[in-house]
């Protein structure tokens, strides 16, 4: 009896333990600290790779789990930014936290809005209509240069002090720990959701739609669901991006930032959360290093790199560390 | 409300010149054990798609409980209480056998759009789905993605998907091909052992595994049916011994 109960136990424990947390995850946190006090002077780059982070992580939720495919991305990361941008030129909305949620809920409802549409559509047309949706915004964004600044970019951006005490500074040391707390709300919100029935039944839209449909899933309503959700956490992305440079320009929209954090998610790897972090780290790291050398060199390396990785490691940098751990395990035994 | 709990009227549909279901009519009662066979290519399949949403007919009523569902998508269906299998395995290929039921019963149960408490803390429905695989032999491979299991180990995963659902009708097409006579057995097996109110369609070419489930038999040839009896009836039936026993005769 006593057995029975174990070997169910052991045939379970894959589902009961799958969200508790691990001890490894808290590495993430404790390399953005150290990072703060061993690299004070890098934390200009430090606030945008957080802020990278965070719309990859919201790329995550739709491409790593749902497996809906998007080449444009970057429409909610700049609707996030300029909504918050221009709370703050135009309306003297400067409150930075308020700012914050107002910008993120306009991203939710425009992806809510475009998802009822893109969400009924797949495979290749899926990817053609997403990157209309940038470029039309990006158009828009164009047209209506009052209120946008068009071209020459958004300027007029002022913010609060957080909370009214946290003052801005040059190193940007402000920005970092404003845009890591950020993060980490962020981050427990996805994991939640990732571990959640709702995540679950993301995954089974990934891995199979006609089953789902079969098993009573409301497909389209769910993906409609997650899509916003990722919208809106793309919009807080963009959103803490025109705050911490308080200057938006038409490259928020651009076809270059929805491949860019593909290229990143992919590299770090898709559908684990921490991919985000990985892909991230090392691609804007890198780009800060090798692009003082040459920059050519650095754009014929991230190619190169992403052909090793869609060859050889799918499941990106990570995929590659489970692969290595396994086989040590292996050899272990 | 009639005994009738999935009732196909006068189902008809084509796909471009070729007439894949001609006037089909069709009743399942409450607790039926029905057999659908006809040869390779007669439609069988395309009559379970239109069963259960997968295609709309040109022409022709489904109705389920009593209620005209003919427009309704096999997600509503579904949730209506209409399950089935498919001829060729759908599951969800990286998860476990024991996730693959889950996203069944959570579904089944409404709460797939929970969001805050992890699956992993719904002991219930854990359960549930341990003794839904324990029935059908799959205790011991739960924790195993699917794609690694042998092919007679996901026809059973496909069942008990299925049957996660908790269907009043339940809809099996060629749920033993391909599988290894000792699985086969499990899958038998466990088509009796259902709830005996559930009304089950089962589709099968083995004429062995057909004769030992069925209460009653349809034949299906070229979109229409051809006769529908009990099983001794079928198998006496010189039409359909010409047209399809009368093959598998001389195969042997
Ligand atoms: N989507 C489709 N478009 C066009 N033709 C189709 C489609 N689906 C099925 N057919 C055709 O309809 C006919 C019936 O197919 P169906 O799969 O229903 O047969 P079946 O009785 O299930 O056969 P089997 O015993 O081989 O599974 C076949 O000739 C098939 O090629
Ligand atoms: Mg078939």
């Amino acid at each position: 009896m006593a057995d029975a109960t174990r070997a169910r136990e052991r045939a379970t424990a894959h589902v009961v333990t799958a969200h508790r947390w691990r001890w490894v995850e808290a590495a993430p946190w404790l390399v953005a600290t150290g990072a703060f006090f061993l690299l004070p002077d890098y934390m200009t780059l430090g606030t945008q790779i957080v802020i990278t982070v965070m719309f990859a992580l919201s790329l995550d939720l739709i491409l790593g789990f749902a497996g809906i495919i998007t080449l444009g991305h970057a429409a909610y990361f700049g609707v996030g930014a300029y909504a918050c941008g221009m709370l703050s030129a135009h309306l003297g909305w400067t409150e930075p936290v308020s700012a914050l949620f107002a910008a993120t809920l306009v991203a939710a409802f425009v992806g809510w809005l475009s998802g009822l549409v893109l969400m009924r559509y797949h495979g290749l047309t899926l990817l053609m209509l997403t990157l209309s949706v940038a470029i039309l915004l990006q158009q828009l964004a164009n047209t209506y240069s009052d209120f946008t600044g068009g071209f020459d970019g958004l300027t007029g951006i002022y913010f609060d002090p957080v909370f009214g005490v946290f003052e801005y500074d040059l190193w940007s040391h402000t920005h970092y720990w404003y845009a890591l707390a950020w993060l980490a709300v962020v981050f427990v919100v996805a994991r939640r959701i990732v571990y959640s029935p709702f995540g679950r039944s993301l995954v089974g839209i990934r891995e199979n739609a006609l089953r789902m449909h079969a098993v009573g899933a409301p497909v389209f309503r769910r993906q409609v669901a997650v899509y916003t959700v990722s919208a809106g956490i793309a919009g807080l992305s963009g959103a803490l991006f025109a705050q911490a440079n308080t200057f938006v320009t038409l490259d928020v929209l651009g076809f270059t930032r929805s491949g860019i954090i593909m290229i990143i998610l992919i590299l770090g790897g898709t559908g684990r959360l921490y991919g985000a972090f990985v892909g991230a780290i090392v691609y804007m790291v890198l780009e800060d290093e090798l692009s003082k050398l040459t920059p050519e060199f650095w754009e014929f390396g991230v190619g190169l790199a992403l052909v090793l990785v869609v060859l050889f490691a799918r499941n990106g940098i990570l995929g590659l560390l489970d692969r290595a751990r396994s086989l040590l395990a292996e050899r272990g035994r | 409300m009639s005994d009738f709990v999935l009732e196909a009227d006068a189902v008809t549909k084509s796909f471009g010149a070729l007439s894949v279901a001609r006037d089909i009519s069709f009743r399942l009662e409450k607790g039926a054990r029905h057999g659908l066979i006809g040869p390779n290519g007669a439609g069988k399949t395309t009559f379970i798609n239109l069963l259960t949403g997968v295609l709309t007919p040109d022409r022709g009523v489904v109705r389920l409980g009593g209620a005209d569902v003919t427009r309704l998508t096999p997600e509503q269906r579904c949730r209506r209480g209409l399950a089935r299998t498919f001829q060729i395995n759908q599951l969800f290929p990286s998860l476990s056998a024991l996730e693959n039921v889950l996203l069944a019963l959570t579904e089944r149960d409404g709460r797939a759009w929970r969001f805050l408490r992890p699956l992993g803390q719904h002991a219930d429905l854990i359960d549930e789905a341990m003794s839904l695989l324990a029935g059908l032999g799959l205790e011991s491979i739960a924790a195993r993605s699917v794609q690694e299991l042998a092919y007679g180990q996901q026809r059973l995963v496909e069942i008990a998907i299925a049957l996660a659902s908790r269907p009043r009708v339940l809809l099996l097409d060629e749920p033993a091909a391909g599988v290894p006579g000792a699985e086969s057995r499990l899958i038998l097996d466990a088509i009796e052992a259902l709830d005996p109110d559930i009304a089950v369609l089962v589709i099968e070419h083995d004429m062995d595994f057909i004769f030992r489930i069925a209460r009653r038999i349809s034949v299906l040839v070229a979109g229409a049916i051809l006769v529908e009896g009990t099983p001794e009836e079928i198998a006496a039936d010189p039409a359909v011994r010409e047209v399809y026993l009368g093959e598998t005769t001389h195969a042997h």
